[in-house]
């Protein structure tokens, strides 16, 4: 009887792990049948140089670089905050703070995490925006630099919160070797505890850097729609979630090649965030085995 | 360092460490009774005891180790050097460059063999790298541990054996020339052959420093040291020289322990 009932859990776990398996090459699948469709009309190498993305105009052109520095701004902007912030965040709690103290902060940092993201977007475009006007006149109303602030505080738990479990994974024993050698606190942090913590920084850097570029409804309420090849933060942009946003809540026709875009859009930036997850899977493997 | 002298009539006798009704605590626990020392210079004292007995909490105390941990208070004086280390004009990283441990389980630096050597010279701010490379090199050869490394001081210090990482962090304390070196258990993670060599290196390294060690290893603290000082429960029942404490026992509690009639 107990063995039966074991067998059903076990198999109901199997077909569980394999559902999700097979949901995520279904994506793949369609995403790449969509694309490959995509790219018999128009040439990849006009999508990887041509500096216009104007699908939905009357002259059509199809680059998606104007998409890939929109979003990399925004991300750019975001880890500007969010590394510096969290990892300062990390160091203090670990390091420096006592124990009732991080037992209140955590917590309420872990918040950060669970604000929904719309509101973050509405807040970067009537706060945030209005706010740097004051300081920087020619400031448009959506740009990248006020979604990469926002989006960089979203983030900061996820760099904070990895790099702290980094810091605490180093053993006691490293910095009882750098206290006993006469090292400041300063010195133990910066020395001695963060290089023997790198490795796992830098996991918790990437996966911050993946979730800033997946990002979608802050970038598309605060960063503008407008795709364009520039490196200026003040103005609008558009990034690649932003766009298959905009085209998936439009009246684009399906099955044109309009709206294929958004699948080439979208395998792009899969296969950005499928290498960054993969580097920090391989860095984590490799530090993991460090102090074993 | 010089100008501590004013009541402290026993700054003349020639004492390098001196502990004066010492009690520790962690919170309400107590951990160390009423303690009385002295530690002459350029000898080696070992620590012995049941596990649990304090040695561990009085050895940490004399590098102010213990400052990390929540609810720890001592009572008491630990003069060393002529000052009272625990008195709040008295900085511990300059304490710790003068106090030096080695800890029981080997803990190199993630760095090179040479960056671990070379750590406290640069804590301190020395930039001067011929300086840095021959005082690196001179600390391996007191560590007899050169020979096995000079071609590979570039290599990460896991890479060693643990007896040759235990070496390694001898070295490493012995780079800032401290005139004081602490060693807990140093030998209790090692192989024998690693341990007779840290052994033959603690009687060589007497000429130069002053050594104290905690030893769960009767026989190590017999070989090895001049003074024996043993714990029980917090307290210190008995000290003198080694042979002495080994072959006529004044307390009777000595003479169990050592004997292997408890702990
Ligand atoms: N961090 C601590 N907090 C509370 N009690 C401690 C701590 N460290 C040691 N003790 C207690 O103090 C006593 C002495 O410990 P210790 O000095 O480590 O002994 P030994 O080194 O002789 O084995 C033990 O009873 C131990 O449980
Ligand atoms: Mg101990």
């Amino acid at each position: 009887m107990i063995k039966t009932q074991e067998r059903i859990i076990e198999k109901l776990l199997l077909i569980s792990a394999l559902f999700t398996i097979l949901t995520t090459v279904l994506i793949i699948i369609v995403l790449s049948y969509e694309a490959v469709i995509f790219f018999s009309d128009v040439s990849i190498i006009d999508f990887f140089t041509d500096t216009q993305w104007t699908p939905l105009f009357d002259e059509k052109h199809f680059g998606i670089l104007p998409l890939l520095t929109g979003t990399l701004m925004t991300t750019l902007v975001a880890m500007s905050i969010a590394l510096p912030v969290g990892l300062s965040i990390a160091i203090y709690l670990n390091e420096y703070s006592n124990k009732r103290f991080r037992a209140i902060v955590k917590p309420a940092l872990e918040l950060l995490a669970a604000v929904p993201t719309v509101i973050y977007g509405f807040f970067a475009l009537v706060i945030v925006t209005p706010f740097l006007q004051m300081f920087i006149p020619n400031l448009a109303g959506f740009s990248s630099l006020s979604a990469g602030i926002v989006m960089g505080i979203m983030i900061i738990p996820y760099v904070s919160s990895l790099s702290e479990d980094a810091l605490f994974a180093v053993p006691k024993s490293l910095r009882e070797a750098a206290y006993g050698m006469g090292s400041t606190r300063f010195q133990t942090v910066f020395k001695v505890t963060l290089p023997a913590a790198s490795s796992g920084v830098i996991v918790a850097v990437i996966l911050a850097i993946s979730r800033a570029i997946g990002e979608t409804m802050i970038v598309a309420i605060a960063a503008g729609q407008q795709p364009r090849l520039t490196l200026n933060p003040l103005v609008p942009i558009e990034t690649i979630t932003a766009y298959i946003v905009q085209v998936s809540l439009g009246d684009v026709p399906h099955n044109s090649l309009e709206y294929r875009t958004i699948f080439a859009a979208g395998i792009t930036l899969f296969v950005f965030t499928f290498i960054l997850n993969n580097i920090s899977f391989w860095l984590r493997k490799k530090y993991r085995e460090k102090y074993d | 360092m010089k100008e501590n002298k004013k009541d402290n009539t026993e700054s003349e006798i020639p004492y390098l460490i001196t502990v004066q009704n010492l009690n520790a605590f962690y919170s309400d626990f107590q951990a160390l009774k009423n303690i009385n020392l002295n530690i002459k210079p350029f000898t080696v004292m070992a620590f012995i005891g049941p596990s649990g007995c304090g040695k561990s909490t009085l050895i940490r105390i004399f590098n102010r180790m213990n400052d990390y941990i929540d609810g720890f208070r001592i009572e008491g004086n630990v003069i060393i050097s002529g000052e009272d280390i625990y008195s709040k004009t008295v900085h511990t990283e300059n304490l710790r460059k003068q106090v030096g441990m080695v800890f029981q389980k080997p803990n190199p630096f993630p760095k090179s063999i040479f960056d671990n050597v070379a750590y406290g010279l640069k804590i301190q701010g020395i930039k001067d790298k011929k300086f840095i490379e021959e005082r690196v090199e001179k600390s391996l050869k007191q560590v007899v541990l050169w020979d096995e490394v000079k071609d590979n001081l570039k290599k990460n210090a896991y890479g060693l054996s643990g007896g040759q990482q235990q070496r390694l962090c001898i070295a490493r304390t012995l780079a800032v020339e401290p005139s004081i070196v602490l060693m807990d258990e140093p030998t209790s993670a090692l192989d024998p052959i690693s341990t007779a060599k840290i052994e033959d290196l603690i009687f060589e390294l007497k000429n130069k420093y002053t050594i104290v060690i905690v030893t769960h290893n009767m026989q190590q603290a017999a070989r090895i040291s001049d003074q024996t000082a043993f714990f029980y429960l917090g307290e210190m029942i008995e000290v003198g020289k080694t042979q002495q404490i080994f072959t006529n026992p004044k307390q009777k509690r000595t003479e169990n322990y050592i004997s292997g009639h408890f702990g």
